[in-house]
Protein backbone atom coordinates (compact mmCIF):
# COMPACT_ATOMS: atom_id res chain seq x y z
CA UNK A 1 0.00 0.00 0.00
CA UNK A 2 1.68 3.14 -0.79
CA UNK A 3 1.49 5.95 1.38
CA UNK A 4 -1.39 9.13 1.04
CA UNK A 5 -0.81 12.49 1.05
CA UNK A 6 -1.05 14.23 3.91
CA UNK A 7 -3.91 15.91 2.57
CA UNK A 8 -5.77 12.69 1.53
CA UNK A 9 -5.03 11.27 4.83
CA UNK A 10 -6.33 14.51 7.04
CA UNK A 11 -9.65 14.10 6.88
CA UNK A 12 -12.11 17.24 4.68
CA UNK A 13 -13.90 18.03 8.10
CA UNK A 14 -13.69 17.86 11.43
CA UNK A 15 -15.93 18.38 14.03
CA UNK A 16 -15.02 18.96 17.43
CA UNK A 17 -16.54 19.26 20.58
CA UNK A 18 -19.62 21.03 18.82
CA UNK A 19 -22.10 21.97 20.88
CA UNK A 20 -25.58 24.03 19.66
CA UNK A 21 -28.02 25.60 21.97
CA UNK A 22 -31.61 27.22 21.10
CA UNK A 23 -32.35 29.87 23.65
CA UNK A 24 -30.36 27.82 26.37
CA UNK A 25 -31.76 24.54 25.18
CA UNK A 26 -29.27 22.14 24.16
CA UNK A 27 -30.10 20.83 20.50
CA UNK A 28 -26.31 18.99 19.86
CA UNK A 29 -23.41 18.79 22.69
CA UNK A 30 -19.77 17.29 22.37
CA UNK A 31 -20.39 16.26 18.93
CA UNK A 32 -17.22 14.85 17.21
CA UNK A 33 -16.92 12.97 13.64
CA UNK A 34 -14.34 13.06 10.72
CA UNK A 35 -15.73 12.71 7.49
CA UNK A 36 -12.49 11.49 5.54
CA UNK A 37 -11.70 12.52 1.90
CA UNK A 38 -13.58 11.01 -1.07
CA UNK A 39 -16.71 9.99 1.57
CA UNK A 40 -20.02 9.49 0.41
CA UNK A 41 -21.45 10.24 4.33
CA UNK A 42 -25.07 9.88 5.55
CA UNK A 43 -26.28 11.59 8.97
CA UNK A 44 -28.87 9.69 9.85
CA UNK A 45 -30.72 10.00 13.36
CA UNK A 46 -34.62 10.50 14.33
CA UNK A 47 -36.41 14.09 14.56
CA UNK A 48 -35.01 16.84 15.88
CA UNK A 49 -31.89 14.68 16.43
CA UNK A 50 -29.44 17.92 15.37
CA UNK A 51 -28.79 17.06 12.23
CA UNK A 52 -29.96 19.71 10.30
CA UNK A 53 -28.08 22.23 13.42
CA UNK A 54 -25.15 20.12 13.03
CA UNK A 55 -24.72 20.40 8.97
CA UNK A 56 -25.51 24.50 9.39
CA UNK A 57 -22.91 25.03 12.02
CA UNK A 58 -20.97 23.64 9.64
CA UNK A 59 -21.02 26.12 7.22
CA UNK A 60 -21.38 28.94 9.77
CA UNK A 61 -25.10 29.63 9.69
CA UNK A 62 -26.07 28.23 13.70
CA UNK A 63 -23.74 29.59 15.65
CA UNK A 64 -21.78 27.49 17.63
CA UNK A 65 -22.14 27.14 21.97
CA UNK A 66 -18.56 25.44 21.70
CA UNK A 67 -16.30 23.50 19.47
CA UNK A 68 -13.91 23.85 16.37
CA UNK A 69 -14.86 22.80 12.84
CA UNK A 70 -12.59 22.42 10.56
CA UNK A 71 -12.83 22.02 6.78
CA UNK A 72 -9.54 21.45 4.49
CA UNK A 73 -7.54 22.14 7.51
CA UNK A 74 -8.84 25.91 7.40
CA UNK A 75 -12.36 27.39 9.21
CA UNK A 76 -15.15 27.93 6.74
CA UNK A 77 -14.81 31.02 5.46
CA UNK A 78 -11.32 30.48 4.70
CA UNK A 79 -13.11 27.76 1.88
CA UNK A 80 -16.43 28.93 1.20
CA UNK A 81 -15.74 28.99 -2.50
CA UNK A 82 -14.89 25.15 -2.00
CA UNK A 83 -18.11 24.21 -0.72
CA UNK A 84 -21.57 23.39 -1.75
CA UNK A 85 -24.58 23.58 0.87
CA UNK A 86 -27.85 22.29 -0.11
CA UNK A 87 -30.40 23.83 2.19
CA UNK A 88 -33.97 21.71 2.73
CA UNK A 89 -36.22 22.41 -0.38
CA UNK A 90 -38.84 23.09 1.97
CA UNK A 91 -37.07 26.53 3.35
CA UNK A 92 -37.56 28.54 0.46
CA UNK A 93 -41.05 29.95 -0.62
CA UNK A 94 -41.44 28.16 -4.31
CA UNK A 95 -43.85 30.91 -5.75
CA UNK A 96 -41.06 33.19 -5.98
CA UNK A 97 -41.18 35.09 -9.50
CA UNK A 98 -38.04 33.62 -10.64
CA UNK A 99 -37.39 30.85 -13.41
CA UNK A 100 -35.56 27.12 -12.78
CA UNK A 101 -32.39 29.07 -14.71
CA UNK A 102 -32.35 31.94 -12.48
CA UNK A 103 -32.50 29.58 -9.32
CA UNK A 104 -29.10 27.80 -10.65
CA UNK A 105 -27.84 30.61 -11.95
CA UNK A 106 -27.24 31.65 -7.84
CA UNK A 107 -24.75 29.08 -7.58
CA UNK A 108 -22.47 31.18 -9.70
CA UNK A 109 -23.25 34.48 -7.71
CA UNK A 110 -20.28 34.48 -4.94
CA UNK A 111 -18.09 33.96 -7.87
CA UNK A 112 -19.00 37.16 -9.75
CA UNK A 113 -18.64 39.73 -6.80
CA UNK A 114 -20.50 43.06 -6.78
CA UNK A 115 -20.18 44.26 -9.86
CA UNK A 116 -19.38 41.04 -12.23
CA UNK A 117 -21.33 40.62 -14.90
CA UNK A 118 -23.25 37.34 -15.86
CA UNK A 119 -21.17 35.87 -19.15
CA UNK A 120 -21.82 33.39 -21.38
CA UNK A 121 -19.99 30.72 -19.57
CA UNK A 122 -21.97 30.83 -16.66
CA UNK A 123 -25.02 30.48 -18.80
CA UNK A 124 -23.36 27.25 -20.35
CA UNK A 125 -22.60 25.71 -16.61
CA UNK A 126 -26.05 26.43 -15.87
CA UNK A 127 -27.56 24.47 -18.65
CA UNK A 128 -24.56 21.84 -18.34
CA UNK A 129 -25.75 21.20 -14.52
CA UNK A 130 -29.50 21.09 -15.99
CA UNK A 131 -28.70 18.69 -18.23
CA UNK A 132 -26.74 16.56 -15.42
CA UNK A 133 -29.77 16.49 -12.90
CA UNK A 134 -32.09 16.18 -16.62
CA UNK A 135 -33.80 19.51 -16.24
CA UNK A 136 -32.98 21.13 -19.46
CA UNK A 137 -36.47 21.06 -20.64
CA UNK A 138 -37.33 22.89 -17.58
CA UNK A 139 -34.55 26.11 -18.09
CA UNK A 140 -37.49 28.65 -19.08
CA UNK A 141 -40.13 27.34 -16.35
CA UNK A 142 -41.23 29.47 -13.16
CA UNK A 143 -39.96 27.47 -10.41
CA UNK A 144 -43.90 26.81 -8.78
CA UNK A 145 -44.57 24.79 -11.32
CA UNK A 146 -42.40 22.32 -10.81
CA UNK A 147 -43.16 18.83 -8.34
CA UNK A 148 -40.80 18.31 -5.62
CA UNK A 149 -38.68 15.96 -6.92
CA UNK A 150 -37.89 18.63 -9.53
CA UNK A 151 -37.42 21.44 -7.31
CA UNK A 152 -34.77 19.06 -5.53
CA UNK A 153 -33.10 18.30 -9.02
CA UNK A 154 -32.81 22.62 -9.69
CA UNK A 155 -31.44 23.08 -5.94
CA UNK A 156 -28.85 20.08 -6.79
CA UNK A 157 -28.37 21.86 -10.22
CA UNK A 158 -27.29 24.93 -8.18
CA UNK A 159 -24.92 23.10 -5.88
CA UNK A 160 -23.16 21.70 -9.17
CA UNK A 161 -22.67 25.15 -10.81
CA UNK A 162 -20.44 26.08 -7.18
CA UNK A 163 -17.45 23.64 -8.74
CA UNK A 164 -17.19 22.69 -5.33
CA UNK A 165 -14.96 19.63 -3.40
CA UNK A 166 -17.31 19.20 -0.49
CA UNK A 167 -21.41 19.16 -0.74
CA UNK A 168 -23.40 19.22 1.78
CA UNK A 169 -26.69 18.30 1.59
CA UNK A 170 -29.97 18.67 3.89
CA UNK A 171 -32.67 16.24 3.03
CA UNK A 172 -32.01 16.03 -0.72
CA UNK A 173 -34.15 13.00 -0.76
CA UNK A 174 -37.10 14.08 1.56
CA UNK A 175 -40.41 14.09 -0.33
CA UNK A 176 -39.08 13.28 -3.97
CA UNK A 177 -39.69 10.58 -6.37
CA UNK A 178 -37.64 7.28 -7.09
CA UNK A 179 -36.73 8.62 -10.27
CA UNK A 180 -35.42 11.68 -8.78
CA UNK A 181 -33.84 10.33 -6.02
CA UNK A 182 -31.72 7.79 -8.86
CA UNK A 183 -31.21 10.34 -10.65
CA UNK A 184 -29.36 12.44 -7.59
CA UNK A 185 -27.89 9.45 -6.45
CA UNK A 186 -26.23 9.22 -9.61
CA UNK A 187 -25.32 12.65 -9.74
CA UNK A 188 -23.79 11.72 -6.24
CA UNK A 189 -22.16 8.99 -6.99
CA UNK A 190 -20.54 10.71 -10.27
CA UNK A 191 -19.43 13.60 -7.74
CA UNK A 192 -17.82 11.34 -5.51
CA UNK A 193 -15.89 9.22 -8.31
CA UNK A 194 -14.08 12.60 -9.76
CA UNK A 195 -12.63 13.04 -5.74
CA UNK A 196 -15.22 15.11 -4.48
CA UNK A 197 -16.65 14.20 -0.41
CA UNK A 198 -20.56 14.43 -0.57
CA UNK A 199 -22.30 14.53 3.36
CA UNK A 200 -26.41 14.04 2.97
CA UNK A 201 -28.68 14.40 5.69
CA UNK A 202 -30.21 10.96 5.53
CA UNK A 203 -33.68 9.24 6.71
CA UNK A 204 -34.25 6.15 4.45
CA UNK A 205 -32.34 3.24 7.05
CA UNK A 206 -33.25 0.79 4.17
CA UNK A 207 -31.21 2.58 1.36
CA UNK A 208 -28.26 3.61 3.41
CA UNK A 209 -26.13 0.20 2.35
CA UNK A 210 -26.63 0.96 -1.25
CA UNK A 211 -26.15 4.86 -1.33
CA UNK A 212 -23.47 5.72 1.26
CA UNK A 213 -20.08 4.56 2.27
CA UNK A 214 -19.73 6.60 5.42
CA UNK A 215 -22.15 7.10 8.12
CA UNK A 216 -22.50 9.62 11.24
CA UNK A 217 -25.59 8.42 13.86
CA UNK A 218 -26.58 11.61 15.92
CA UNK A 219 -29.30 11.80 18.31
CA UNK A 220 -27.94 15.03 19.96
CA UNK A 221 -24.50 13.47 20.35
CA UNK A 222 -22.79 11.39 18.21
CA UNK A 223 -23.54 7.67 18.91
CA UNK A 224 -21.16 6.08 16.17
CA UNK A 225 -19.41 7.27 13.20
CA UNK A 226 -17.15 5.39 10.37
CA UNK A 227 -17.46 3.02 7.67
CA UNK A 228 -21.01 1.72 6.41
CA UNK A 229 -19.08 -1.38 6.62
CA UNK A 230 -17.86 -1.45 9.94
CA UNK A 231 -20.46 0.84 11.91
CA UNK A 232 -24.19 0.74 10.32
CA UNK A 233 -24.64 -2.44 13.06
CA UNK A 234 -27.90 -2.84 15.14
CA UNK A 235 -26.55 -1.80 17.67
CA UNK A 236 -25.45 1.64 16.98
CA UNK A 237 -29.26 1.59 14.97
CA UNK A 238 -30.50 0.99 18.48
CA UNK A 239 -28.78 3.11 20.01
CA UNK A 240 -29.87 6.08 17.89
CA UNK A 241 -33.21 5.58 17.33
CA UNK A 242 -34.32 2.96 20.17
CA UNK A 243 -36.05 -0.87 19.39
CA UNK A 244 -38.15 -0.43 16.97
CA UNK A 245 -36.92 0.46 14.20
CA UNK A 246 -33.69 -1.60 14.79
CA UNK A 247 -36.32 -4.55 14.81
CA UNK A 248 -37.61 -3.47 11.47
CA UNK A 249 -34.11 -3.64 10.05
CA UNK A 250 -34.21 -7.22 11.06
CA UNK A 251 -37.71 -7.68 9.31
CA UNK A 252 -35.59 -5.96 5.87
CA UNK B 1 -52.82 75.72 -20.61
CA UNK B 2 -49.26 75.23 -20.91
CA UNK B 3 -48.12 77.41 -18.25
CA UNK B 4 -50.79 76.39 -15.84
CA UNK B 5 -49.35 73.37 -16.14
CA UNK B 6 -45.96 73.84 -16.05
CA UNK B 7 -46.63 76.35 -12.67
CA UNK B 8 -48.86 74.13 -10.75
CA UNK B 9 -48.45 70.09 -11.96
CA UNK B 10 -45.27 69.90 -13.16
CA UNK B 11 -43.58 70.16 -9.80
CA UNK B 12 -46.03 67.79 -8.24
CA UNK B 13 -46.07 65.64 -11.05
CA UNK B 14 -42.21 65.01 -11.29
CA UNK B 15 -41.95 64.99 -7.00
CA UNK B 16 -44.80 62.29 -7.26
CA UNK B 17 -43.31 60.30 -9.63
CA UNK B 18 -39.57 59.78 -8.16
CA UNK B 19 -40.97 59.27 -4.70
CA UNK B 20 -43.53 56.46 -6.19
CA UNK B 21 -41.20 54.95 -8.12
CA UNK B 22 -38.19 54.98 -5.45
CA UNK B 23 -41.48 53.30 -3.01
CA UNK B 24 -42.95 50.67 -5.64
CA UNK B 25 -38.71 49.81 -6.46
CA UNK B 26 -38.51 48.67 -3.07
CA UNK B 27 -41.51 47.34 -2.44
CA UNK B 28 -41.23 44.83 -4.92
CA UNK B 29 -38.23 43.55 -2.32
CA UNK B 30 -40.36 43.69 0.60
CA UNK B 31 -43.19 42.05 -0.83
CA UNK B 32 -41.09 39.14 -1.72
CA UNK B 33 -39.61 39.17 1.80
CA UNK B 34 -43.10 39.14 3.14
CA UNK B 35 -42.07 42.36 4.58
CA UNK B 36 -45.06 44.76 2.94
CA UNK B 37 -45.95 45.83 6.08
CA UNK B 38 -42.79 46.83 7.16
CA UNK B 39 -43.26 50.37 5.27
CA UNK B 40 -46.23 50.94 6.91
CA UNK B 41 -44.30 50.08 10.18
CA UNK B 42 -42.10 52.77 9.25
CA UNK B 43 -44.52 55.82 8.43
CA UNK B 44 -46.67 55.25 11.65
CA UNK B 45 -43.53 54.59 13.87
CA UNK B 46 -41.26 57.80 13.24
CA UNK B 47 -43.80 60.57 12.82
CA UNK B 48 -43.60 61.70 16.49
CA UNK B 49 -39.61 61.72 15.37
CA UNK B 50 -40.65 63.87 12.90
CA UNK B 51 -42.90 66.37 14.63
CA UNK B 52 -40.40 66.61 17.71
CA UNK B 53 -37.75 67.65 15.08
CA UNK B 54 -40.33 70.11 13.64
CA UNK B 55 -40.99 71.52 16.64
CA UNK B 56 -37.49 72.04 17.84
CA UNK B 57 -35.80 73.15 14.63
CA UNK B 58 -38.36 74.94 13.21
CA UNK B 59 -37.82 73.83 9.58
CA UNK B 60 -38.24 70.91 7.53
CA UNK B 61 -34.81 70.82 6.28
CA UNK B 62 -33.81 66.49 5.35
CA UNK B 63 -31.85 66.13 8.37
CA UNK B 64 -33.11 67.07 12.06
CA UNK B 65 -36.03 65.03 10.39
CA UNK B 66 -33.77 62.25 9.02
CA UNK B 67 -32.15 61.82 12.37
CA UNK B 68 -35.87 62.45 14.54
CA UNK B 69 -37.31 59.86 12.25
CA UNK B 70 -34.06 57.07 13.28
CA UNK B 71 -34.02 58.12 17.16
CA UNK B 72 -37.77 57.36 16.41
CA UNK B 73 -37.38 54.48 15.06
CA UNK B 74 -34.54 52.84 17.29
CA UNK B 75 -36.62 53.50 20.20
CA UNK B 76 -39.71 51.78 18.82
CA UNK B 77 -37.41 48.52 18.70
CA UNK B 78 -36.18 49.46 21.95
CA UNK B 79 -39.41 49.56 22.98
CA UNK B 80 -40.88 46.47 21.23
CA UNK B 81 -37.70 44.35 23.00
CA UNK B 82 -38.58 45.55 26.39
CA UNK B 83 -42.08 44.21 26.37
CA UNK B 84 -41.06 41.24 24.67
CA UNK B 85 -38.86 40.30 27.62
CA UNK B 86 -40.68 41.60 30.40
CA UNK B 87 -44.28 41.23 29.13
CA UNK B 88 -43.36 37.70 27.97
CA UNK B 89 -45.40 37.86 24.26
CA UNK B 90 -44.97 37.54 20.89
CA UNK B 91 -42.95 40.10 18.79
CA UNK B 92 -45.77 40.56 16.40
CA UNK B 93 -48.42 41.53 19.46
CA UNK B 94 -45.81 43.67 21.03
CA UNK B 95 -45.07 45.52 17.72
CA UNK B 96 -48.77 46.38 17.11
CA UNK B 97 -48.75 47.86 20.70
CA UNK B 98 -45.61 50.15 20.10
CA UNK B 99 -46.41 50.58 15.85
CA UNK B 100 -49.89 52.62 17.02
CA UNK B 101 -48.74 54.12 20.17
CA UNK B 102 -45.90 56.38 18.48
CA UNK B 103 -48.62 56.92 15.77
CA UNK B 104 -50.80 58.33 18.24
CA UNK B 105 -47.72 59.64 20.22
CA UNK B 106 -47.02 61.83 16.89
CA UNK B 107 -50.47 62.69 16.32
CA UNK B 108 -50.85 63.92 20.03
CA UNK B 109 -47.49 65.87 19.51
CA UNK B 110 -49.07 67.39 16.51
CA UNK B 111 -52.26 68.79 17.92
CA UNK B 112 -49.96 69.88 21.03
CA UNK B 113 -47.55 71.62 19.09
CA UNK B 114 -47.76 75.40 18.30
CA UNK B 115 -48.00 74.31 14.62
CA UNK B 116 -47.83 78.96 13.55
CA UNK B 117 -44.21 78.41 13.36
CA UNK B 118 -44.38 74.72 12.22
CA UNK B 119 -46.40 74.44 9.10
CA UNK B 120 -47.52 71.11 10.02
CA UNK B 121 -51.04 69.15 11.27
CA UNK B 122 -52.58 65.76 10.95
CA UNK B 123 -53.91 66.27 7.69
CA UNK B 124 -50.39 67.05 6.41
CA UNK B 125 -48.90 63.90 7.92
CA UNK B 126 -51.70 61.65 6.25
CA UNK B 127 -51.88 63.35 2.68
CA UNK B 128 -49.32 65.56 2.39
CA UNK B 129 -49.04 69.16 0.69
CA UNK B 130 -48.33 67.88 -2.88
CA UNK B 131 -50.42 70.58 -4.16
CA UNK B 132 -48.53 73.52 -2.36
CA UNK B 133 -45.13 72.65 -4.58
CA UNK B 134 -45.69 74.98 -7.22
CA UNK B 135 -43.22 76.34 -9.79
CA UNK B 136 -43.99 80.12 -9.93
CA UNK B 137 -41.20 81.05 -11.66
CA UNK B 138 -42.51 78.92 -14.66
CA UNK B 139 -43.62 80.88 -17.98
CA UNK B 140 -43.36 78.50 -20.28
CA UNK B 141 -41.42 75.49 -21.54
CA UNK B 142 -38.76 77.51 -22.08
CA UNK B 143 -38.05 77.88 -17.93
CA UNK B 144 -37.20 74.08 -18.16
CA UNK B 145 -33.71 75.37 -19.89
CA UNK B 146 -33.28 78.46 -17.73
CA UNK B 147 -31.35 77.94 -14.58
CA UNK B 148 -33.14 81.16 -12.57
CA UNK B 149 -36.15 79.70 -12.87
CA UNK B 150 -34.92 76.03 -12.55
CA UNK B 151 -33.90 77.46 -9.37
CA UNK B 152 -37.36 78.50 -8.00
CA UNK B 153 -38.41 74.55 -8.19
CA UNK B 154 -39.60 73.64 -4.49
CA UNK B 155 -36.75 72.34 -2.67
CA UNK B 156 -38.66 69.03 -2.49
CA UNK B 157 -37.91 67.81 -5.73
CA UNK B 158 -34.08 67.91 -4.89
CA UNK B 159 -34.12 65.59 -2.20
CA UNK B 160 -36.44 63.33 -3.52
CA UNK B 161 -34.50 63.11 -6.48
CA UNK B 162 -31.44 62.38 -4.51
CA UNK B 163 -33.41 59.58 -2.74
CA UNK B 164 -34.52 58.28 -6.19
CA UNK B 165 -30.78 58.01 -7.23
CA UNK B 166 -29.63 56.70 -3.71
CA UNK B 167 -32.43 53.92 -3.87
CA UNK B 168 -31.86 52.76 -8.03
CA UNK B 169 -28.72 52.87 -7.41
CA UNK B 170 -28.56 50.80 -4.72
CA UNK B 171 -30.75 48.29 -6.26
CA UNK B 172 -28.67 48.20 -9.37
CA UNK B 173 -25.46 47.50 -7.34
CA UNK B 174 -26.86 44.92 -4.79
CA UNK B 175 -29.53 43.17 -6.90
CA UNK B 176 -28.03 39.92 -6.68
CA UNK B 177 -27.80 40.50 -3.04
CA UNK B 178 -31.27 41.12 -2.73
CA UNK B 179 -32.45 38.49 -4.86
CA UNK B 180 -30.74 36.15 -3.06
CA UNK B 181 -31.78 36.72 0.49
CA UNK B 182 -35.14 37.62 -0.37
CA UNK B 183 -35.30 33.65 -2.17
CA UNK B 184 -32.79 31.90 0.17
CA UNK B 185 -31.56 33.03 3.27
CA UNK B 186 -29.76 29.86 4.09
CA UNK B 187 -28.03 29.63 0.77
CA UNK B 188 -27.11 32.72 1.18
CA UNK B 189 -25.75 32.68 4.49
CA UNK B 190 -23.89 29.86 3.39
CA UNK B 191 -22.36 31.36 0.46
CA UNK B 192 -20.96 34.66 2.60
CA UNK B 193 -23.90 36.89 1.96
CA UNK B 194 -24.43 38.68 5.19
CA UNK B 195 -28.17 38.08 5.38
CA UNK B 196 -29.10 40.42 8.51
CA UNK B 197 -26.87 43.32 6.86
CA UNK B 198 -28.61 43.05 3.71
CA UNK B 199 -31.83 42.87 5.42
CA UNK B 200 -31.21 46.03 7.31
CA UNK B 201 -29.47 47.89 4.50
CA UNK B 202 -33.00 47.18 2.61
CA UNK B 203 -35.41 48.36 5.80
CA UNK B 204 -32.99 51.26 6.26
CA UNK B 205 -33.73 52.48 2.32
CA UNK B 206 -37.02 51.52 2.41
CA UNK B 207 -37.15 53.90 5.84
CA UNK B 208 -35.06 56.82 3.94
CA UNK B 209 -37.85 56.75 1.34
CA UNK B 210 -40.42 57.18 3.54
CA UNK B 211 -39.21 60.06 5.50
CA UNK B 212 -38.10 62.00 2.60
CA UNK B 213 -41.35 61.23 0.69
CA UNK B 214 -43.25 62.20 4.07
CA UNK B 215 -43.03 65.92 4.11
CA UNK B 216 -43.82 65.84 0.48
CA UNK B 217 -46.78 63.82 0.04
CA UNK B 218 -47.73 62.20 3.58
CA UNK B 219 -48.03 58.97 4.70
CA UNK B 220 -51.09 57.61 3.04
CA UNK B 221 -48.84 57.74 -0.54
CA UNK B 222 -45.94 56.18 0.92
CA UNK B 223 -48.13 53.31 1.87
CA UNK B 224 -49.81 53.22 -0.99
CA UNK B 225 -46.82 52.98 -3.37
CA UNK B 226 -44.61 50.46 -1.43
CA UNK B 227 -47.67 47.88 -1.48
CA UNK B 228 -50.00 48.78 -4.53
CA UNK B 229 -47.84 48.80 -7.97
CA UNK B 230 -45.36 45.65 -6.95
CA UNK B 231 -48.31 43.67 -6.24
CA UNK B 232 -50.06 44.73 -8.99
CA UNK B 233 -47.16 43.32 -10.58
CA UNK B 234 -46.87 40.34 -8.86
CA UNK B 235 -50.09 38.95 -10.12
CA UNK B 236 -49.15 40.17 -13.75
CA UNK B 237 -46.06 38.20 -14.12
CA UNK B 238 -43.91 35.35 -12.58
CA UNK B 239 -40.39 37.31 -13.37
CA UNK B 240 -39.06 39.53 -11.21
CA UNK B 241 -37.19 42.34 -13.85
CA UNK B 242 -40.66 42.29 -15.50
CA UNK B 243 -42.63 42.61 -12.00
CA UNK B 244 -39.96 45.51 -10.98
CA UNK B 245 -40.60 47.12 -14.61
CA UNK B 246 -44.40 46.74 -14.50
CA UNK B 247 -44.34 48.45 -10.68
CA UNK B 248 -42.52 51.04 -11.90
CA UNK B 249 -45.14 51.72 -14.77
CA UNK B 250 -48.09 51.00 -12.43
CA UNK B 251 -46.78 53.33 -9.50
CA UNK B 252 -46.05 56.13 -12.71
CA UNK B 253 -49.56 55.84 -13.77
CA UNK B 254 -50.81 56.58 -10.66
CA UNK B 255 -49.18 59.36 -10.04
CA UNK B 256 -49.85 60.76 -13.29
CA UNK B 257 -53.74 60.10 -13.65
CA UNK B 258 -53.64 60.75 -9.83
CA UNK B 259 -52.99 64.42 -10.19
CA UNK B 260 -54.76 64.83 -13.24
CA UNK B 261 -58.07 62.92 -12.11
CA UNK B 262 -57.95 65.11 -8.30
CA UNK B 263 -58.48 68.19 -10.45
CA UNK B 264 -61.72 66.96 -12.50
CA UNK B 265 -63.00 63.99 -10.53
CA UNK B 266 -65.79 65.97 -8.24
CA UNK B 267 -66.89 67.96 -11.40
CA UNK B 268 -69.40 65.62 -12.62
CA UNK B 269 -71.04 65.66 -9.03
CA UNK B 270 -71.67 69.59 -9.50
CA UNK B 271 -68.48 70.49 -7.31
CA UNK B 272 -65.91 72.43 -8.77
CA UNK B 273 -63.51 72.04 -5.84
CA UNK B 274 -60.17 69.52 -6.24
CA UNK B 275 -59.44 66.85 -3.82
CA UNK B 276 -56.20 65.86 -2.34
CA UNK B 277 -53.90 64.75 -4.91
CA UNK B 278 -51.91 62.44 -2.86
CA UNK B 279 -55.65 60.51 -1.80
CA UNK B 280 -56.38 60.56 -5.27
CA UNK B 281 -52.95 59.25 -6.37
CA UNK B 282 -53.24 56.19 -3.35
CA UNK B 283 -56.86 55.55 -4.91
CA UNK B 284 -55.70 55.01 -8.28
CA UNK B 285 -53.11 52.56 -7.33
CA UNK B 286 -55.61 50.59 -5.19
CA UNK B 287 -58.35 50.58 -8.33
CA UNK B 288 -54.99 48.80 -10.36
CA UNK B 289 -54.80 46.64 -7.88
CA UNK B 290 -58.27 45.32 -7.80
CA UNK B 291 -58.34 44.97 -11.39
CA UNK B 292 -55.24 42.73 -11.49
CA UNK B 293 -56.19 40.95 -8.68
CA UNK B 294 -59.38 40.56 -10.39
CA UNK B 295 -58.19 39.99 -14.31
CA UNK B 296 -54.10 39.04 -13.55
CA UNK B 297 -52.63 36.37 -15.41
CA UNK B 298 -50.45 34.57 -11.92
CA UNK B 299 -53.40 35.87 -9.75
CA UNK B 300 -53.43 31.95 -8.19
CA UNK B 301 -50.97 30.20 -6.94
CA UNK B 302 -49.41 27.92 -9.28
CA UNK B 303 -49.33 25.17 -7.48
Amino acid sequence: MTELTSTEKSPVLRVNGLSVSYNSDPVVYSVNFDIPHGAMSAIIGPNGAGKSTTLKAVVDIQPRLTGQIEIFGQTYDKVRNRISYVPQRASVDWDFPVTVQDVVLMGVYPTLGLLGRVRPMHWAKVMEALERVGMTGFADRQIGQLSGGQQQRVFLARALVQDADLYLLDEPFAGVDAATEKAIVKVLKDLQSKGKTIVAVHHDLTTVEAYFDHIVFINRSIVAAGSVAREFTEEHINQTYGRLVASQKQVI
Amino acid sequence: MLDDFLMFSFAPMLIGLFIAITCAILGNFLLLRKQALVSDSISHVVLPGIVLAFVVTGSAATWPMMIGAGVAALLSVAFIEVIVRFGRIEPSAAMGVVFTSMFALGVLLLELSDTRNVHLDVQHALYGSLESLIWLDAVGWRSLLDPVALAGLPHELWRVLAVFALVTGAIIVFWRHFVLISFDETFAASAGVHVGLVSIFLISLSAIAAVAAFDAVGSIIVIAMFVCPPATARLLTNRLKTQVALSVLFASLSVIVGILASGYVLRPFGYTDSVSAAGMIAVISGILLAASAVFGKHRLAVN
